[in-house]
């Protein structure tokens, strides 16, 4: 673990090099044990893979007070609640207008597209952090085979919705952005909003599975939502 | 008490000190690009110093009051009208009944701000009434002011309109290179790339806005070829893509990211990251964390000796 700082504002705690559960749960630990604090003099708490950046106010904290908080709260057990995660299921339809990239991703893997989306559906993903734009979940536990790189040239706008395939990540865009990740079909579901407490359907730690829907059922799920 | 929008302008919004708290969601703070030139126009009106007010991008909007109202427009200079009548910046001006402000092209900056006695009052979200364009939340509908939206003003409070003494044109411009402390992963990148890093004039691209300054100029090398693990973002971080072309993440930025960042862009600087324009040059100077931290001490002590009373 090393506390470097990322900015006169901010420092970066980092807990390891590469993607384990280890290094995840030191994020999540040291996130819970800050949030547990509410300072106003922290502004900002942006966990993740491995790394967890503190944003401050350089006004009323220094750098040395921040790191000298941070350094208390390390080797804080989980709050039970992480232990039993919330499970999400979020309906997909991986029709090929809706996921435009569906029929690259099962040129690339080697697979039919009926095989990529069953293996997508059939795998259970932990929400290792939310980040990018708002309610957009990073999600881990992708089985191998459908790792496939990004775009080349990002489109200029995903339409909210859309389940994508970026290398070995899958993650759903929850507003229209533009992004450069494989788009292999859409929830109709509404996954970020501002007015709802919390905003965001899914939350870090979350395990979230995607359940094939057909085009009827995405247009009915979608009219009902707010 | 309204304000119709006559004209829009290029891009105006309703903006604040911005939405802090909520970076773990992936909501970036947003706020007003030039936070400094925001809350000496509150001030000046006898707001709040972050209440919400309205930035204007480039070419500023036409408003007509349907009130009389106490307005002050601060930031990078911009004719501004009142039918024929020229509007001074930096202090308070009433607009009559029915009258119609008509603001320029700004000349020597990006930004120029309105602040209105009461305050723009839109709903809050998540604590702010600033606009998350990319989120669609905030402000004003969650998005850019349009001809024929119709702005509602607070009641106005107990304070009272205040004047400068001095000429804050100076001040908030700031003079010299954009002064950075090293970024997170400055270790990416050897030490002659840094000097040069360092040396170089950049150029603002056309395609910069309020999420990120794209810049170009002498690609900046990195080199590590690993790829960085997505980490989190602080405001102003200095990203290199693999282009070498650094980009300064700003106030709309993406909450964390997967480029390197060489250095970042100190507090007290971050107002005139906010009037850079397309086609600017723009250098960079490094300093230490306790020089940051001085100068922003500094910049908050004039902030306060402003004013005339």
């Amino acid at each position: 673990m090393k506390i470097v700082p990322a900015s006169d504002s901010s420092v970066l705690v980092e807990f390891g090099d590469k993607i384990a559960p280890e290094f995840q749960n030191g994020v999540l630990s040291l996130f819970h044990g800050l949030r547990a604090l509410a300072d106003p003099r922290i502004r900002n708490l942006h966990p993740a893979y491995v790394s967890l950046l503190v944003d401050f106010d350089p006004l009323t904290l220094t750098h040395e007070e921040v790191t000298a908080l941070v350094e208390s709260l390390l080797g804080n057990e989980l709050p039970a609640s992480a232990d039993s995660p919330a499970e999400v299921a979020i309906p997909v339809c991986y029709d090929a207008e809706l996921g435009p990239d569906l029929a690259d991703v099962a040129a690339h893997t080697g697979l039919s597209t009926d095989e990529v989306i069953r293996l997508h559906s059939s795998a259970s993903y932990r929400v290792s952090f939310l980040g990018f734009t708002g309610g957009f979940a990073y999600l881990g536990g992708m089985p191998e085979i459908l790792h496939t790189p990004r775009l080349g040239t990002p489109r200029r706008a995903v339409p909210a919705g859309s389940v994508g395939i970026a290398g070995g990540q899958t993650g759903i865009y929850p507003a229209e952005t533009p992004g450069g990740w494989r788009l292999i079909g859409r929830t109709p579901l509404r996954m970020f909003d501002p007015r709802s407490e919390p905003p965001t359907r899914v939350q870090t730690g979350d395990l979230v599975r995607f359940v094939p829907i057909d085009h009827t059922e995405f247009e009915r799920l979608h009219r009902e939502q707010p | 008490m309204t304000i119709r929008v006559v004209k829009p302008g290029l891009l105006t919004t309703v903006q604040d000190r911005g939405r802090y708290g909520y970076a773990h969601l992936g909501i970036s703070p947003c706020g007003a690009a030039d936070a400094m030139s925001l809350r000496i126009a509150n001030l000046l009106v006898g707001n709040e110093e972050y209440a919400g007010a309205l930035e204007m991008t480039l070419l500023g909007a036409t408003l007509e009051f349907e009130e009389k109202a106490i307005v002050a427009i601060t930031g990078a200079s911009c004719e501004c009208k009142a039918g024929s009548n020229r509007i001074a910046a930096n202090a308070p001006v009433e607009m009559a009944t029915g009258s119609v402000l008509q603001c320029g092209s700004t000349t020597d900056g990006a930004r120029c701000y309105l602040a209105i006695q009461g305050g723009v009052d839109v709903t809050a979200v998540m604590g702010s009434c600033s606009t998350d364009l990319r989120g669609r939340f905030g402000g004003h509908e969650g998005r850019r002011l349009q001809a024929g939206d119709v702005l509602h003003v607070g009641q106005p409070g107990r304070a009272r309109q205040r004047r400068l003494r001095v000429d804050v044109r100076d001040g908030v411009r700031g003079a010299g290179a954009i002064r950075v402390t090293s970024g997170a992963q400055r270790d990416w990148f050897s030490s002659d790339t840094y000097a040069k890093f360092l040396a170089t004039g950049y150029v603002v691209s056309e395609q910069s806005d309020r999420a990120g300054l794209r810049l170009k100029g002498d690609a900046v090398e990195t080199r590590e070829s690993k790829q960085l693990l997505t980490d989190g973002i602080p405001l102003g971080a200095i990203q290199v893509p693999q282009d070498g072309q650094p980009i300064i993440l700003f106030v709309d930025q993406q909450t964390t990211g997967g480029y390197p960042k060489i250095a970042n862009v100190v507090a007290a600087d971050m107002h005139r990251v906010g009037q850079l324009r397309p086609r600017d040059e723009v250098r960079f100077a490094e300093i230490s964390i306790p020089e940051a931290t001085d100068a922003l001490q500094a910049q908050e002590r004039w902030l306060v000796e402003l004013w005339q009373d």
